[in-house]
């Protein structure tokens, strides 16, 4: 294939060359093209990676902050922390990455593609359980999770909230008798890939039960919930921060700054996150 | 020399748009083969996951190719010998999965057969319960692979001299005499590498399945979901199992050109 390729390459330079010697080549006089007149504002892309959790509140956001800084559009790609990590290291170009986990964004940090220092936290979240609006299983209390048969929807290990969930399972070990996380977990049906996947199955009604974010129920009001005590919970904290290959560092550095001001934590707060400051 | 080079050009018109194209084929794979050759490749191969994955991947995808046999042969056969109504909106409706996103596959059989499907209620009833189920993985893959069968049988039905129909039907031979003895064995290349098509699309099925049997290793973890999800957290397994399915893939496919080769005429 390599010698296939060079071949070819080889075979047009040539066939160039004799271009040039049949006829004189015309000097190539670079287009003076006329002073573009300096524009005011400058049409400019800013690419955010975010967590699923963040789809909605960031929407929003995103909307705002293109209101306050025209000829800004912001592009949002929303999954799996983890998933959006791999991109990145696999050479995603992103300008600001929104981590529902410190794990993931700690990983791009070693892998210099956060400098050292820059993420800060902007927002807490913290889980619990969503049933279909009908309860098909008739779940009333945390314990009932544990019931043999239920059908149980998480997300992945790997997923932020799926390790959240694991941990305030194993906290849960400690009220509920030492086999707890063992009985719930043998009701799991699917490990889901994101987090908007488990609110979809449970939504959906195919699973019985499911651990989410409790911003994850603002957006879906048709669910039923069963709070986890805070001695039971995970406070999942957000790292954001600007990409060092961002090629917009200082428009990346302002939508962080937006994200952490007044405005943009009254917008989180209102999808259910609790704000920061 | 030059003038030599210039009565060639016309050949390369065609070698250079045709040689980027084969590049972009070929290179990605390349690329896979070369980065999954590390020492730890037979670690990741021989992984519990990638078994459970590759067992679950081949029992599913054979189930899909038995019953994409035994209910489209006699689908195909229908359509490439019968005449009756509303046949080209069959038709249509069998080779719309082929260009369909998978998702929507999988949205659809969620939306059909879920618990909360229209169907839903009636499987209840029977106390029938699809998504998460092994059974879903299959279905999915039958909807979205048992079209590429259909297809190739019934081209292979329609290829067959009606001359010969007519003469089995003047020596009396019924319908079944007539499929089983005369058509079955002149269309059985066709048969074959149709199912040899539904085996590898149904080993690759992903988009229906992880929508509607979602991931659970084991029992709805396929190896082409192990390799998506692999992607995010143990790229290893990924390239392992991606290597392991490109392998089992050119095989089959490669079987299936020997058989094409051999047709007569």
């Amino acid at each position: 294939m390599k010698r296939f390729l060079s071949l070819t390459l080889l075979f047009t330079l040539f066939l160039a060359a004799c271009e040039t010697a049949a006829s004189p080549a015309p000097t190539v006089v670079p287009p003076t093209a006329a002073e573009a007149p300096i524009a005011i504002v400058e049409p400019q892309t800013l690419t955010v990676f975010a967590a699923a959790s963040l789809t909605d509140a960031f929407t929003e956001i995103g909307k705002s902050f293109e209101t306050a800084n025209p000829g800004v559009t912001v592009t949002f790609n929303f999954a799996g922390s983890q998933a959006l990590r791999t991109q990145i290291e696999e050479g995603a170009s992103v300008d600001v990455f929104a981590s529902a986990s410190g794990k993931e964004m700690d990983a791009l940090v070693t892998g210099k593609f956060v400098a050292d220092g820059v993420k800060q936290i902007f927002l807490n979240n913290k889980l619990v359980v969503i049933l279909p609006s009908d309860n098909p299983a008739r779940l009333e209390a945390l314990e009932d999770i544990a019931k043999p048969g239920i059908k149980l929807v998480l997300a992945a290990e790997e997923v932020p909230v799926g390790n959240y969930a694991r941990q305030a399972l194993d906290l849960m070990n400690a009220s509920f008798g030492v086999d707890f996380k063992d009985k719930v977990l043998a009701n799991v049906v699917s490990n889901e890939d994101n987090v908007k996947q488990v609110v979809a199955k449970v939504q959906l009604g195919e699973a019985d039960a499911g651990i989410v974010y409790t911003s994850d129920v603002v957006a879906a009001t048709d669910l039923k919930t069963i709070e986890i005590p805070a001695e039971l919970n995970v406070i999942a904290k957000y790292p954001i921060a600007p990409l060092t290959a961002s090629t917009h560092a200082d428009l990346a550095k302002v939508f962080v700054d937006y994200v952490l001001s007044a405005e943009g934590q009254a917008t989180l707060q209102k999808w259910g996150f609790a704000p920061v400051k | 020399m030059c003038q030599f080079l210039k009565k060639q050009l016309s050949s390369w018109i065609f070698i250079i748009p045709s040689g980027i194209l084969l590049a972009l084929f070929v290179l990605p794979l390349a690329a896979l083969l070369i980065r999954s050759v590390n020492e730890d490749f037979f670690k990741y191969v021989f992984s519990e996951q990638a078994f459970k994955a590759l067992r679950l991947s081949l029992l599913t995808s054979t189930i899909t190719t038995i019953s994409a046999v035994v209910f489209g042969t006699p689908l195909a056969y229908m359509l490439a010998n019968w005449k009756f109504k509303f046949k080209s909106w069959i038709e249509l409706i069998i080779d719309l999965p082929i260009v369909l996103p998978p998702s929507v596959a999988g949205l659809a059989l969620l939306i059909a057969f879920g618990r909360r499907g229209i169907f839903g209620p009636t499987l209840n009833l029977l106390d029938i319960n699809l998504p998460f189920t092994t059974a879903a993985v299959v279905l999915a893959q039958i909807f979205v692979a048992s079209p590429l069968y259909i297809r190739s049988a019934r081209v292979g039905f329609s290829g067959i001299d009606q001359q010969l129909e007519e003469a089995a039907h003047v020596e009396g031979a019924n319908q079944w005499q007539l499929f089983y003895e005369v058509m079955m064995p002149l269309a059985g290349r066709a048969l074959l590498s149709g199912a040899i098509l539904t085996w590898t699309r149904a080993l690759g099925e992903f988009g229906a399945t992880i929508l509607f049997a979602g991931n659970l290793e084991g029992v709805t973890q396929t190896m082409p979901m192990a390799i998506y999800l692999g992607f995010e957290r143990n790229l290893g397994i990924a390239l392992a199992l991606s290597v392991l399915l490109i392998a089992v893939s050119t095989l089959l496919l490669f079987f299936t050109k020997k058989l094409e080769q051999s047709e007569p005429g």
